[in-house]
């Protein structure tokens, strides 16, 4: 009797169960005019000028606008700015801003609103800080117009003010940008596509953006972070609880998610075989992965030792193991990206026509004494998770000795900051991924800062020789003499070893089939979308 | 009775403080640098070293200490490094996904678990008993994940029964509240089920073997009145323990089921704050641990008086 009450009550249960589920199908595929998109990464930081990480960045593209972006051609072209003048002695520059922008409060997008933004970057931008080395000063001679005067003429003033990736120059009001570089901010005004819902943002659970009713796209079309932003949708939610692969990958089978923006690479061949997936082509910029070299500790000081190292890391095994389908990754012998003005294999003959019997050859010729080589590998970050046992492994052929330290990434970094020696908690290499527009460019790309112990990134790495070359390079005003110090600038870094380019892949993004309207955009930006 | 509360709440106070030093110091002590993880990759040292200011990290510890717990006194758990928002806010956003999930959870658990041990118990060595030996063992024995990852296959994708994951606020309706909670308290409950029904089985078993059970047969009760009147009655104390504890550890210990589920709860900000170094929101988060802990304690050991007449504070 008690038994058959226990299965009575299971059978309840049940119904109850199927009850609940009989709102799924409408509720799996949403609002029609909502976009729900799953980033890549947690957003916490939602000032994309006082952190590099991309995902504030991702977010600064859906609320602020800039001055200029760069195409899918890697063209600079204009964007906030409607014309502009550069004077013959290129140290006059005046621009002048395009009608009708608005911030998100309704008031005027002005001249000291951008003034002010620049300045603010220029703190805390590396391209930025270059610049501003170049600049006299700035003032607003008309609402609708700002000048830059230069000290001297350099030749990236377009590339600055228009560079797609971390720290992009968005242009915030001027009470916004006034707050000092060191200090967030806590006003979220921009004159973007999107007005971000500061009510509904819940950190580590979701970011909501509304379309902003009265943006003001250019006419031309979409192309990289350029041409006209039009918005299709009315809301656009981010997805910040979803952090599982599996979760991912289950949730837009299902159609309670729209885009993945970062497909984990295990997914790819199940997401190309679903016939409500599609896997738009987004970028033609691929990543790079890179080895990074602590030059202050040997053996790494000794530039032959680095060299043996450049002549081991073929860069097949890397983009095999950690990336695994084929049509994902590619071998290039570039410091700069691949398909990129500056890319070119320019010196790169030490890595890419090597083996590991030359690099054995050159170790032996260093004078390495054996010292191990602290490799540090990150266990939390799946995206590189693989290089540093690759690289363990290619160095242990080469006759390194090697002490591959697993730690999770917060103190990875937090050592890489470090300049001590090894047995004071030093390092010797780690390894780590780059957005190919990151490093496109000798300024913007951090390795080629040789200033040893007073360069920013970490690493260290000395030669005033590669220096010069780069100084050259910011002066030179026209893309031949760029062009040509920009492969100077790489077979220099090559012969010293400021690093070792792993090789170039292309992140997947996937998205339901009724999603349209995808282009070339070269980063994580969603205009432009339709759900049909 | 009001003493005894007054006792147990005031040693509650010392408990906090000996968790408030250890976790701060725990946590200076451990490698890792929140101002580099919150400047990005491309950061220079430079850039890094003007964050670790700014959150006052350069100063000495002592002193970092006495700032965090002055305003710890006011009843301010200061403010996340990561998320730029007041600790308090950030564990109230994420308390109601928290314990709603540990509230159904523990209901579905009860409710299945207690009359599976309590018919266990009266049918010993039978094929229910057999059965339900052999699922606690699956159960405590199969990872969260796999079984949750077996549920959405099953549930989700195959039937289409049940959405894959999220959380649904109550405010925004309970049927979808209730949806979105069934899939991954079922899958926690498993677990809970195992364990409070083998408990329930052993507590009743040893009941059943008393002589008021003999007594209350002889009288003529129906078996549900013996089993339930006295027996369950009788045995419930080590079965509230378990309960208590097991909410406890749900609303401070299921990261997996809210990694898996995409349910922003009170253990994925825990692990969130640990990986990012985020010291003020694990010092927070702690404590309130801690505190959660106790409370429960509390209440269980009040529960006793309810089934146990003998029992007086």
């Amino acid at each position: 009797m008690l038994i058959k009450r226990a299965i009575a009550a299971a059978a309840a249960v049940l119904s109850a169960a199927a009850m609940l589920g009989s709102g799924g199908a409408a509720q799996a595929q949403g609002d029609a005019k909502t976009l729900r998109i799953v980033p890549h990464s947690n957003l916490a930081i939602l000032d994309p000028i006082w952190t590099t990480a991309y995902i504030s960045r991702n977010h600064g593209y859906m609320i602020y606008d800039t001055l200029f972006g760069t195409d899918e051609k890697n063209q600079i072209k204009p964007q906030m700015v409607d014309t502009w003048t550069e004077s013959p002695d290129h140290r006059l520059w005046t621009f002048k801003l395009r009608k009708g922008l608005e911030f998100h409060d309704g008031k005027p997008v002005t001249s000291e609103d951008v003034v002010a933004s620049l300045a603010r970057w220029g703190k805390r931008d590396a391209m930025g800080s270059a610049l501003f080395t170049f600049i006299d000063r700035m003032d607003t001679p008309a609402p609708d117009t700002f000048r830059i005067f230069l000290r001297e003429a350099c030749g990236f003033v377009l590339e600055a003010l228009g560079k797609p990736s971390s720290n992009v120059p968005f242009i915030m009001p001027k009470r916004v940008a006034d707050t000092d570089a060191f200090k967030q901010i806590d006003d979220y005004t921009g004159s973007g596509p999107y007005i971000f819902k500061r009510d509904e943002f819940k950190p580590g659970d979701k970011a909501v953006y509304v379309k902003n009713p009265k943006y003001v796209p250019r006419k031309e079309p979409p192309s990289g972070t350029t041409g006209g932003k039009h918005v299709y949708v009315d809301r656009v939610e981010w997805n910040l609880a979803l952090r599982d692969g599996q979760a991912q990958m289950n949730a837009l089978q299902k159609g309670e998610v729209d885009i993945i923006e970062a497909l984990p690479f295990e997914f790819y061949e199940v997401a190309k075989k679903d016939p409500n997936i599609q896997l738009p082509k987004y970028a033609t910029v691929n990543l790079q992965y890179m080895a990074r070299f602590n030059h202050l500790n040997k053996p790494f000081d000794n530039v032959k030792v680095r060299r043996a190292v450049l002549a081991a890391f073929n860069q097949l095994p890397f983009l095999q193991a950690q990336v695994g389908v084929k049509e994902l990754y590619n071998t290039c012998p570039s410091m700069f990206t691949c398909g990129t003005p500056y890319g070119s294999p320019a010196g790169s003959e030490i890595q890419s026509k090597s083996n590991m019997k030359k690099a054995q050859e050159l170790l032996k010729a260093s004078g390495y004494d054996g010292t191990p080589i602290v490799l540090m590998k990150p266990t939390d970050l799946a995206a590189i998770q693989k290089l540093p046992d690759v690289g363990a492994q290619l160095l242990r052929q080469a006759g390194f000795k090697v002490d591959l330290q697993a730690m999770d990434w917060n103190t990875l970094v937090a050592r890489r900051a470090k300049k001590d020696p090894i047995d004071k908690g030093g390092w010797n290499m780690f390894m780590t991924a780059w957005q190919g527009h990151d490093i496109w460019n000798p300024i913007a790309n951090p390795t080629m800062d040789t200033r040893g112990v007073d360069s920013g990134w970490f690493g260290w790495a000395k030669d005033d020789e590669l220096l010069a070359l780069r100084a050259k390079f910011m002066r030179a005003t026209d893309e031949a003499t760029k062009k040509k110090l920009a492969a100077a600038i790489q077979t220099r870094a090559f012969e010293i070893g400021t690093h070792v380019p792993l090789g170039e892949y292309q992140q997947p993004m996937a998205a339901r089939k009724n999603i349209s309207g995808f282009f070339i955009t070269n980063g994580n930006i969603y205009w432009n979308l339709k759900k049909n | 009775m009001l003493n005894f509360l007054a006792r147990r709440l005031f040693a509650t106070i010392p408990v906090l403080l000996v968790v408030a030093v250890l976790v701060f110091l725990l946590l200076r002590l451990t490698p890792g640098d929140p101002a580099a993880i919150l400047a990005g990759d491309a950061a220079s040292t430079d850039q890094i070293a003007g964050i670790r200011a700014s959150l006052g990290l350069d100063k000495p510890i002592a002193v970092q200490f006495g700032i965090w717990f002055a305003h710890l006194l006011q009843g301010d758990l200061g403010q996340s490094f990561y998320y730029k928002t007041q600790v308090a806010a950030l564990i109230g956003q994420r308390l109601e996904p928290t314990l709603s999930l540990a509230a159904l959870t523990i209901l579905i658990a009860v409710l299945v678990a207690v009359p599976l041990g309590v018919v266990a118990a009266w049918r010993q060595g039978g094929w229910l008993d057999r059965a339900l030996m052999g699922f606690s063992v699956l159960g405590f024995s199969v990872p969260v994940f796999v079984l949750a990852y077996i549920l959405i296959w099953l549930l989700s994708l195959k039937l289409g029964v049940l959405p894959v994951q999220g959380y649904q606020r109550l405010a925004d309706g309970a049927g979808p509240w209730l949806r979105h909670l069934a899939l991954p308290a079922l899958t926690l409950s498993v677990i809970y089920v195992a364990l409070i029904a083998r408990v329930t089985r052993a507590s009743v078993m040893e009941a059943l073997g008393e002589d008021y059970i003999r007594t209350a047969r002889a009288k003529g009760l129906t078996e549900a009145r013996v089993l339930v009147r006295h027996a369950l009655a009788n045995a419930a104390i080590p079965i509230v323990t378990v309960i208590g504890i097991g909410i406890a550890l749900l609303i401070g210990g299921v990261v997996v089921t809210e990694s898996v589920y995409a349910i922003p709860g009170l253990g994925r900000l825990t692990v969130d704050a640990v990986l990012a170094r985020d010291f003020p929101t694990v010092q927070g988060l702690i404590l309130f641990f801690s505190f959660i802990y106790v409370l429960v304690n509390l209440v269980v050991d009040l529960s006793y008086v309810f089934f146990d007449p003998r029992i007086r504070y």
